[in-house]
């Protein structure tokens, strides 16, 4: 069995589990947010009566992070509704906005704050959710309707999905980064190339990779159409959950004789720096071959591109440049955030190399301009912009208007592009 | 899910990987799709998000439902987001299927959960190349039949599968009801 097929068997009290079973497991965590969680909480209520009580307040964890710093006063009614039901519920992880508690974005917040743990299942109500099979989860996204009723029951019938496995091996050239790998794979693959399917990957590429960087090639399965993206865990995943939980967990391995869908390999000693132009993740191109494209801003955030490291990347680059086009920059969290400040490169600090850059003065954590929201959100495509952005997707009006044009990139090639005002393969300034 | 066997009426033609973002832009999402008023506003949004090149729009300004029943989509239709805003602006308008090539695996499944529209899967590609904007079909679910009113021409639709229980039952809730795993 592969990696995902034990961990859903496990999580339906089965042996086996296998592609197209359709099985009921337990959830572990079900995480939700101000944008699904004001509407999971009215099916719930629905469903269950007004007075029902969630399967275990302290698997139910509400993390706002979409549209936070908005005077849209529908939003804040959102978030209200996520207070009244914390409270009555007695739900213990809340990461409340405007007090000591927020954090920031849901999908950086979790695994930050030990919620991510292998072995286990995590749902979310955001196809993003994906980003936690990093840590050697399954974790997916669901509707509110789904998430209503694991809200009371604490379970959810599933189809177990089949399994692409993609193997990367080598050496990474420099420059080039974890967002190169799973957009090159979104290419090769198409934005349907892994629909129902879960995305393995491994390699000693993967192995090389650090924790945070795994997280942005899991991000973005969903971008393929998967299930959900997961790596096997090892010393390195292990050491991390260890470092941001006492609770314990069990680790699954694919395994040699396990039966997947087909299996993908890559090289990574031949990829380069890539950028997915408008609008679609699928259209991949390299920063070389696109390198005279004009671009008006570049945003450097989200839980695909707003990490710490990320931002390491950026200002690895920025470092001593200026940049020729409006650079924003969000931190995922109140954790990278922190780090923006005491990190340094060079004996600077990563927030004096973007100040000293002529960035934009970065916004407070939220999904911000990722995908547009409310017109007053920072960053946001107001115009018909074109943007080199590290989110995740660049569906007609995105991060915005629908004249605006989002191009994805790496942290490392969004930083050279805003140092050229152009597409800019990072080697190249 | 309430199990209509035949649905007749025009059909809204779109094209490849329409996302989420095009069937509800994010700037709506501050609309909680259990709040009655807000579910009803939801739907005047729906497609609103597809870019100028679509000359007709899906709802008509000022206006909260369709004229169009049925969406005739190509591939990938609703890849994306899990926003169960999406099959619901749908459903708020008036839209009581979807027929494309093929679906992204969250918005079906939101479909199937909430039972706002009928995702169906196309047999081939003649559908979105043969039809337009405005021709009138009549769906079949029971025979898995899509016939276009003018000609009569009869084109096959894949089965919906095993989650035709689920639909059957009317939604996740009522199959688990009907199963015995909840009250």
């Amino acid at each position: 069995m592969t990696i995902t097929e034990k961990i859903l068997a496990k999580a339906a009290g089965k042996k086996d589990a296998d592609p197209g079973d359709n099985i009921w497991v337990s959830a572990d965590i079900l995480m939700t947010h101000d944008v699904c969680g004001p509407g999971t909480i009215g099916v719930f209520k629905r469903e269950f009566g007004g007075s029902a009580k969630v399967w275990d307040r302290e698997k139910v964890v509400i993390i706002p992070d979409h549209y936070i710093y908005t005077s849209d006063e529908m939003c804040h009614r959102n978030v209200d509704t996520l207070r009244k039901f914390v409270k009555e519920q007695g739900i213990k992880y809340f990461y409340d906005p405007g007090t000591p508690t927020y954090s920031g974005v849901c999908h950086v917040t979790l695994p930050e704050k030990g919620h991510c743990r292998p072995g286990e299942v995590l749902f979310g109500t955001d196809s993003h959710t994906c980003t936690h099979g990093s840590l050697g989860e399954f974790a997916t996204g669901i509707g509110n309707t789904d998430a209503g009723f694991v809200m009371g029951t604490g379970k959810l019938l599933i189809k177990v999905p089949a399994t692409i496995k993609f193997v990367i091996d080598g050496e990474l050239p420099k420059g080039v980064s974890a967002k190169d790998i799973i957009l090159r794979i979104i290419g090769d693959i198409g934005v349907d190339g892994a629909t129902y399917c879960a995305m393995e990957f491994a390699g000693s590429t993967i192995e090389s990779l650090s924790v945070e960087e795994r997280m942005t090639i899991c991000n973005m399965a969903i971008e393929a159409g998967g299930k959900n993206g997961i790596i096997a865990p090892d010393d390195k995943t292990i050491a991390y959950v260890k470092s941001k939980t006492k609770k314990p967990f069990e680790c699954f391995y694919s395994d040699k004789d396990a039966k997947y869908l087909s299996v993908k390999k890559y090289d990574a000693t031949k990829l380069v720096p890539v950028v997915a132009m408008p609008f679609s993740p699928d259209k991949v191109k390299t920063a070389a071959e696109m390198k005279d494209y004009k671009i008006d801003r570049v945003y450097i955030g989200s839980c695909t591109g707003g990490k710490i490291e990320d931002f390491k990347m950026a200002a690895s680059i920025l470092a001593g440049k200026k940049v020729k086009v409006k650079t924003f920059i969000v931190p995922a969290t109140v954790e990278v955030e922190k780090a923006l400040a005491t990190e340094k490169i060079g004996g600077k600090t990563i927030f004096k190399i973007f100040e000293d850059a002529g960035c934009e003065t970065p916004a407070p954590p939220s999904c911000a301009a990722c995908l547009g929201g409310p017109v007053d959100t920072f960053g946001r495509c107001n115009n018909d912009e074109i943007c080199v952005s590290t989110t995740n997707r660049n569906f007609p009006g995105r991060m915005g208007s629908k004249g605006s044009k989002t191009i994805l990139a790496s942290a490392l090639t969004a930083a050279a592009s805003a140092i050229k005002g152009k597409i800019t393969d990072p080697k190249d300034v | 899910m309430s199990h209509h066997n035949i649905i007749k009426g025009k059909i809204f033609v779109v094209g490849d990987n329409i996302d989420t973002d095009q069937i509800i832009p994010a700037q709506y999402l501050n609309l909680v799709p259990t709040n009655p008023d807000e579910y009803k506003k939801l739907g005047s949004y729906a497609l609103c998000g597809l870019p100028d090149s679509y000359k007709t729009r899906f709802v008509k300004d000022g206006e909260f439902k369709t004229e169009y029943p049925i969406i005739i989509g190509a591939n990938n239709f609703g890849c994306g987001s899990s926003r169960e805003h999406a099959p619901v602006s749908l459903g708020a308008a008036g839209t009581k299927a979807v027929i494309a090539n093929s679906f992204a695996r969250i918005f079906f499944r939101n479909c199937i959960a909430t039972g706002e529209v009928f995702p169906v899967e196309a047999t081939s590609d003649i559908l979105t190349k043969e039809l337009k904007t405005g021709d009138e079909v009549e769906i079949n679910l029971e025979k898995n039949e899509l016939t276009v009113v003018k000609t009569g021409k009869t084109h096959k639709l894949k089965d919906i599968g095993d989650v035709r229980e689920v639909v059957e039952a009317g939604g996740i809730f009522n199959y688990a009801r009907k199963k015995g795993m909840i009250k």
